[in-house]
């Protein structure tokens, strides 16, 4: 059943809903945004531990569809470690390829993310899979100490 | 119109026909229930959001637009006096619809929400001051209450809110608390647009008028499922929107008591609202021409005529029935699913629908239904203040309509199966 979302819904989005990784407040945070989708009432707040220029922790909360937070979940792996600019890349990768603006082989480090390239083909539900990478990108650009303001749109 | 445009069973006798609720034959007047989606045919369940058309008034608005189109209450040319008719006529044709006392009592907007806005200008700036009172209800669709909140803003009057209960019924005994002195209007939904409580609007009106207060009723969700007689309810106001009444979009109605519409303040400014204009001044048109500046959208007007006729010679007892029989076998179906909540169990409802399924958000349920062919709402309804009264983000609502029919909720029921099933 179902053989178009099929693609979206599948295990590994599934598992990431029912499981969300880093998923919990984070303790003594050096960044942070709340994002907000007004349309369907999903919040999400990412907390940055940024060190040496990369983010050494990182942890997200809030309420929202399967997408929306399996989406978060994937970020906070994929982006867990990494230096700055690589993020900062990865935010524009993914973006453009939920958008799809970008061909998927274009988009070198997406990697397992790619099982969100299936959002493009619905577009009221692009936004769910691309608010946490905007408050993700909105928790990098605040600046510390923790300011609670200057959420994101999607 | 036909007998069998109008999907009845026979075509001489209104009562006998009232009686017979032919659904099959209902359902081949509207062409869109033929539409695959996603290569499922159309379960369509957002009525509450927008209705279908059926084909008569399609023709209709052919019709006009073929043989009859010009400004109206302008020109001297066959054109404008035929398309004037027809357009009068249509307003009559409301009039009987909500068995207002005049046909002026029917003012034509663009939907609900300027119907509100329409009284929130006319007659709340007048006469609204700060200090004053506007009793609206937690059930009210954010069209009952930003326009509000705009004039208390303005004025610095005062909202004051009737709660609601868990099983999204109005608590009676509160909304009488709320009248004081300072009271000047009330604003209630007739039907709630995100639960379908029917609220007991003769007797909040009653209440109302015993202090004095006038009241706004906003007939959005109603005039779709029950028959509606403004002078039983005695409302000073009443507002819906066409497109919810298997109208066109764009065109709605106010319907207002002669006397409070003859002293408020016009809306809008233009052609067609005056008498007479001159730099030093202009004398206002008589109601309702008065809240009708500029070119009116005539097409749609008409349209909504058709619609109305096409409805009474269905009739809404009957639709009513109909109805009820969708929700009570949605409701017990549903209901007894694992798994699902409903959401809103007012004794008295319309058929709308709102649940949840457990541990699955109302957007993936939504996502999910789409590509099964099932058409629901889900979100927040544009009532916030009812999902943060219920601690809910959102819920998923399947509101139906006539042309419903059992099987269909059938394939809503295998659909949240399938969506559970997604889930598991």
């Amino acid at each position: 059943m179902m053989a178009d979302t099929k693609a979206l819904y599948q295990e590994v989005i599934l598992d990431h809903n029912r499981k969300p990784r880093n998923f919990g407040p984070l303790e003594q945070a050096s960044h942070r945004a709340e994002g907000h989708n007004p349309l369907c009432g999903d919040h999400l707040s990412v907390a940055l531990g940024i060190e040496g220029g990369a983010i050494a922790r990182i942890g997200f909360e809030g309420e929202s569809c399967a997408i929306c937070k399996a989406s978060a979940s994937m970020m906070t792996v994929a982006v867990k470690g990494k230096a700055l600019p690589q993020a900062r890349a990865l935010i524009q990768d993914f973006l453009a390829m939920t958008t799809g603006k970008i061909e998927l082989d274009a988009a070198h480090q997406i990697g397992r993310l790619a099982v969100f390239s299936g959002v493009r083909n619905l577009p009221t539900r692009v936004k769910c899979a691309v608010l946490p990478w905007h408050t993700l990108q909105a928790a990098i650009d605040s600046r510390p100490p923790v300011s609670t303001e200057g959420g994101a749109e999607p | 119109m036909s007998a069998r445009q109008l999907g009845l069973g026979c075509a001489t006798e209104q009562d006998r026909c009232a009686k017979t609720f032919d659904l099959e034959r209902i359902r081949a007047d509207f062409p869109i229930l033929q539409t695959l989606v996603h290569g499922k045919p159309l379960v369509y369940l957002d009525n509450a959001a927008s209705s279908q058309m059926p084909q008569p008034v399609i023709d209709r608005l052919v019709h006009y637009q073929t043989t009859q189109h010009a400004n109206i209450h302008r020109g001297v040319h066959t054109l404008s006096e035929l398309a004037t008719v027809e357009y009068e006529a249509a307003r009559r044709k409301l009039q009987g619809f909500l068995n207002a006392a005049q046909a002026r009592e029917v003012i034509f907007t663009s939907g609900t929400t300027e119907s509100i806005n329409l009284v929130m200008h006319g007659w709340g700036r007048k006469f609204i001051r700060a200090g004053d009172e506007i009793i609206l209800t937690t059930l009210e669709h954010h069209a009952n209450i930003v326009p509000w909140q705009m004039l208390t803003e303005e004025t610095g009057a005062k909202i004051r809110v009737v709660p609601m209960m868990d099983t999204g019924e109005l608590c009676l005994d509160s909304y009488e608390k709320l009248f004081n002195a300072r009271t000047r209007i009330v604003g209630v939904t007739h039907v709630s647009n995100a639960l379908g409580s029917i609220n007991p609007v003769k007797r909040m009106i009653e209440l109302a008028h015993a202090h004095g207060v006038p009241v706004l009723v906003d007939g959005a969700q109603a005039v779709p499922h029950m028959p509606v007689d403004v002078q039983d309810l005695d409302c000073d106001f009443y507002a819906f929107s066409g497109h919810k009444l298997c109208g066109p979009t764009g065109i709605g109605v106010l319907y207002g008591k002669a006397a409070l519409l003859e002293s408020m303040q016009p809306f809008k400014g233009g052609g067609d609202m005056i008498l007479s204009v001159s730099f030093e001044g202009t004398v206002y048109n008589t109601i309702p021409h008065k809240f009708e500046a500029g070119t009116p959208p005539i097409a749609a007007a008409i349209g909504l005529g058709a619609a109305v006729d096409y409805i009474s010679a269905i009739g809404l007892a009957a639709i009513a029935r109909h109805g009820h029989e969708l929700l009570q076998y949605a409701t017990a179906l549903l209901g007894g699913m694992p798994g699902v909540r409903l959401v809103g169990t007012a004794r008295h409802k319309a058929a709308v629908l709102s649940f949840m399924l457990d541990g699955v958000h109302p957007h993936d349920v939504g996502t999910l239904l789409d590509q099964e062919g099932i058409a629901v709402r889900t979100g927040h309804h544009c009532a916030q203040p009812v999902m943060t009264r219920l601690k809910l983000p959102a819920t998923v609502r399947a509101s139906f309509a006539f042309y419903n029919s059992l099987a269909e909720v059938d394939a809503l029921v295998d659909g949240v199966r399938a969506v559970q099933k997604v889930f598991a």
